[in-house]
């Protein structure tokens, strides 16, 4: 890190500025790059809605083909079409979807409070538990517990996650009975506010676990070779020689420090996590954002997949940012940059 | 302990996880009230048949748009709208008079004039099928409110057939009349006349209908309301059979090496019952104009080496029936006294040697692609069976796969050697038979045209007076003639007639009486 640190208290204000102004400036270049990428990544593939509708309706004719690539759009050049698209995401438009008949804005909007709260809840587990259990065996290496942690988190990481769901479901719905198999909510039943929070809680025992497993797989074993690495270091020997508690060095020095690795991987995840329940939310039924792209994808429902992509991205540009961030809070050592 | 139990113990109010409230009621001998708890996949775009006939529209839909007839397991016309009907000796005029007292979800009556407006001007427009039939339509009169008059152009044999509710859905005309119909903003609450109305659609989750009080058959709908749940995983939606979570699964919601497991069960009654109209036809699609399947007898031997009994049993656990020509034996005017492919490695390596297609390297002779329908993981295992079997007489199959836009692109532009096809049959030859071998329909990005490219005059001739002809006994005739021609030329490799498992809670009645089975309204479905 060389970034130069601007004591005066005015020149870091502009400093700040600055930098966001350059940030703000990326942001945006990275976001249209991605979204003309994502235009033609999507015209890349074989076949198109009116085609998908067709192959799915058991009839067609010339008529009907010509009238939905007409409401899509498709009857012009790749070109305008991808000039329209542009124009609209500079306005913030994310256009019109009509297969679904609805905008695309309230299509995700719709979808993602599921999605984020899976995702979320999925990620805090992984992320809490992966960084105590990565510890507890980070600091005991060698012993028959790091042996035991090791080795199961290293069954969790091979495991495809929708096995893994879909054998909670056998033991915890099908053998036991105790928590629903799939859905977000039970249908059909009146419940107050409060009955119904409990109940999304029930639905969002197994899907969160399945999810959570494989990530906390990663950040236990990253974090207990972040942990021994730490251990070794000079600073620890003399938290050490100074006489501090076991429990105070790992706290103190070992976990802060330990910590950097795993907010890297974490921000760059956090991202994936978004995409990465497609899965998850196809085999427990939940009505997130994964299953919307995947269906549009299938459909070849081109606004709503731009649209998916569009916001996904920008959502994992914003958390790259905020790792940016934490690391400041954590790393005294690195500071805003100023622009030279 | 149980889930309800787990629950208490935990502190939850039970209330949330008391399961179905059944509400149910014995009155006068029928039973009444209940929820339908079933499963919907994949998760339809809109619900208005009339603008969308995917499969799980269709299934949906039906509940809610009906249209003047219904069709009995033996293609009977039954009264739907309509309660009586009346063709005229000379096959051109149709009359038709509704039942008295139908109301529109939004209260509005449904009169003649809707069902002119649906079947003469938005069905033409929006609906492929329908656009091939009701446009022979030359008048359309309403002499009173209840009477609906059809004059057709010429004689189509088949009309009476093209009356259920996935072919011509009855919409309201006070909604749709001089409106852009597909960007109508009403679709989103799809008003219809059907037994069951549209309370919600959280999307990704489920579609909730519950009962149309206005209905106008006396005392149903029976059922108080019908949850679709979107289960789009084929494990968790066994499991939600599993678990009695639903009552009912149609088409491929349980994938058919699920279902002698999920036979055993207790509660439910499995039948392939109640899809006689739409009659899925499956066959093996080989480009008639590429070399070497422009040839007869490649066809055939292909026809002799695919040992289609044990297909049925190994790929689709004895479900289908294997298919002897292009008409299935569910539908009318088939013929069974036609050429035999018995399988017979023997007679098509015969066929092969007599084309000068000498084994080479290895024993090939010739290689092949096939593209592999992407209708899920049965066509998959479809898919090896044939290219185990053909590899038997030297013909090397290439698998290549891809998903519906692929696959709806390069099949429908001939740009594929040989792949599966599962086409609906819609009752009668002339609706959903001739398509597929009739020359005047080879249309180059159109799926389910002809896309084998076969052509043959007289085979054109004789389904063209078929469908024009108003003698039962002369159609019976002339679609015999024609069905052996075909199976001598084989312009496709038929296979099976599909079937499909029904699994249906066994206090259910009255789910499958119809040949439109689960698309149909489900007015007289009840619990017990």
């Amino acid at each position: 890190m060389t970034a130069v640190s601007v004591d005066a208290k005015g020149d870091r204000v502009f400093a700040i500025a600055l930098a966001l102004a350059g940030w703000v400036i990326k942001f945006i270049a990275v976001v249209l790059v991605i979204a003309t990428f994502n235009f033609i990544l999507v015209h890349a593939a074989p076949g198109d809605p009116a085609q998908v509708i067709a192959g799915q309706s058991g009839a067609s004719d010339e008529k009907l083909l010509a009238q939905l690539r007409a409401e899509y759009g498709l009857d012009k050049p790749y070109p305008i079409q991808l000039a329209t698209y542009l124009k609209r995401v500079v306005t913030l438009d994310l256009g019109y979807s009509y297969r679904q008949q609805r905008t695309v804005a309230s299509l995700i909007l719709e979808r993602l409070p599921a999605t984020l709260l899976l995702t979320a809840t999925a990620f805090s587990l992984a992320l809490l538990s992966g960084i105590i259990l990565g510890t507890l065996a980070g600091v005991r290496a060698g012993k028959w517990s790091d042996t035991v942690l090791t080795v199961v988190s290293l069954l969790l990481y091979a495991t495809p996650v929708f096995w893994l769901g879909l054998m909670l479901v056998l033991l915890f719905s099908v053998q036991l009975d105790w928590l629903p198999a799939f859905g977000y909510v039970t249908i059909g039943v009146p419940m107050t506010a409060l009955q119904r929070m409990v109940d999304i809680g029930w639905h969002l025992i197994l899907p969160a676990v399945s999810l959570a497993a494989v990530y906390l797989a990663i950040y236990t074993r990253l974090m207990r070779s972040s942990v021994l690495d730490v251990t070794h270091q000079d600073f620890i020997k003399t938290a050490k020689a100074k006489g501090l508690k076991q429990g105070r060095i790992i706290i103190r020095h070992i976990l802060r420090n330990a910590m950097l690795p795993i907010v890297t991987v974490a921000g760059m995840q956090a991202g994936a996590l978004v995409g990465g329940a497609v899965v998850i939310e196809t085999v427990f039924a939940w009505p997130g954002l994964g299953r919307l792209i995947y269906d549009a994808l299938l459909q070849r429902d081109y606004p709503v997949l731009l649209g998916v992509f569009l916001v996904m991205s920008v959502i994992v540009i914003a958390l790259n940012l905020l790792t940016d961030a934490i690391y400041r809070v954590i790393d005294p050592r690195v500071s805003v940059r100023a622009a030279s | 302990m149980n889930r309800r139990e787990f629950a208490k113990l935990m502190g939850v109010s039970a209330v949330a996880l008391s399961g179905i409230p059944l509400g149910i009621t014995r009155a006068a001998g029928q039973t009444k009230g209940g929820t339908l708890n079933t499963i919907i996949q994949p998760e339809p775009p809109i619900l208005v048949t009339a603008l969308n006939q995917q499969q799980p529209t269709l299934t949906l839909g039906g509940k809610i748009y009906e249209s003047l007839l219904r069709y009995s397991p033996d293609l009977k016309p039954l009264p739907g709208l309509a309660q009586s009907w009346e063709v005229s000796p000379d096959g051109l005029t149709y009359t038709f008079k509704l039942f008295p007292g139908i109301t529109f979800h939004d209260g509005k009556p449904l009169t003649a004039d809707d069902v002119i407006f649906s079947m003469t001007k938005l069905l033409p427009e929006t609906h492929a099928r329908a656009r091939g039939i009701y446009s022979r339509i030359e008048k359309a009169d309403a002499p009173d409110p209840l009477t609906v008059v059809f004059k057709l152009k010429s004689t189509f044999a088949p009309f009476l057939t093209a009356l259920d509710c996935t072919t011509g859905p009855i919409v309201p005309k006070h909604i749709y009349d001089g409106t852009e119909y597909r960007k109508n903003p009403a679709n989103a609450q799809a008003i219809g006349s059907g037994p069951f109305k549209l309370k919600e659609w959280v999307k990704g989750s489920h579609v909730h209908l519950v009962k149309h009080e206005g209905y106008y058959r006396k005392d149903q709908p029976y059922l108080d309301e019908i949850i679709y749940r979107i289960i789009p995983d084929s494990a968790s939606r066994a499991v939600a059979l599993e678990q009695g979570k639903i009552q009912l699964t149609q088409w491929n919601d349980i994938e058919m090496f699920d279902v002698a497991r999920l036979s055993k069960l207790p509660n439910f009654e499995m039948t392939t019952k109640g899809y006689e109209y739409f009659a899925p036809h499956q066959w093996l699609e080989l480009n008639n104009r590429i070399k070497p399947m422009d040839d007869k007898r490649f066809r055939q031997a292909i026809a002799y080496a695919l040992d289609l009994k044990s297909m049925a049993q190994r790929v689709y656990f004895g479900l289908p029936k294997v298919a002897t020509g292009p008409v299935s034996s569910a539908t009318r005017f088939y013929e069974k006294d036609v050429k035999r492919y018995d399988y017979s490695l023997d007679k098509a390596k015969a066929l092969l040697d007599e084309m000068g297609l000498k084994p080479g390297a290895g024993g090939k002779r010739v290689t092949i692609k096939y593209l592999t329908p992407p209708y899920g993981e049965i066509y998959q295992r479809a898919a090896e069976f044939i290219r185990q079997s053909l590899g038997r007489v030297g013909i090397d199959v290439q698998i290549e796969n891809t998903d519906v836009g692929g696959w709806a692109e390069k099949f429908s532009n001939w740009d594929y050697e040989m792949t599966g096809n599962l086409v609906y049959q819609f009752g009668d030859p002339a609706l959903g038979v001739s398509r597929t071998y009739i020359s005047s329909n080879i249309k180059k990005g159109i799926l389910f045209s002809n896309t084998a490219g076969y052509s043959n005059p007289e085979v054109d001739r004789l389904f063209e007076e078929a469908a024009t002809s108003t003698s039962e006994a002369k159609r019976q005739e002339l679609y015999s003639q024609v069905q052996k021609i075909l199976v001598e030329d084989v312009p496709v490799v038929w296979m099976f007639e599909q079937a499909y498992p029904t699994f249906i809670d066994k206090r259910l009645k009255n789910v499958t009486t119809t040949a439109i089975g689960v698309h149909e309204s489900f007015s007289d479905v009840s619990f017990g």
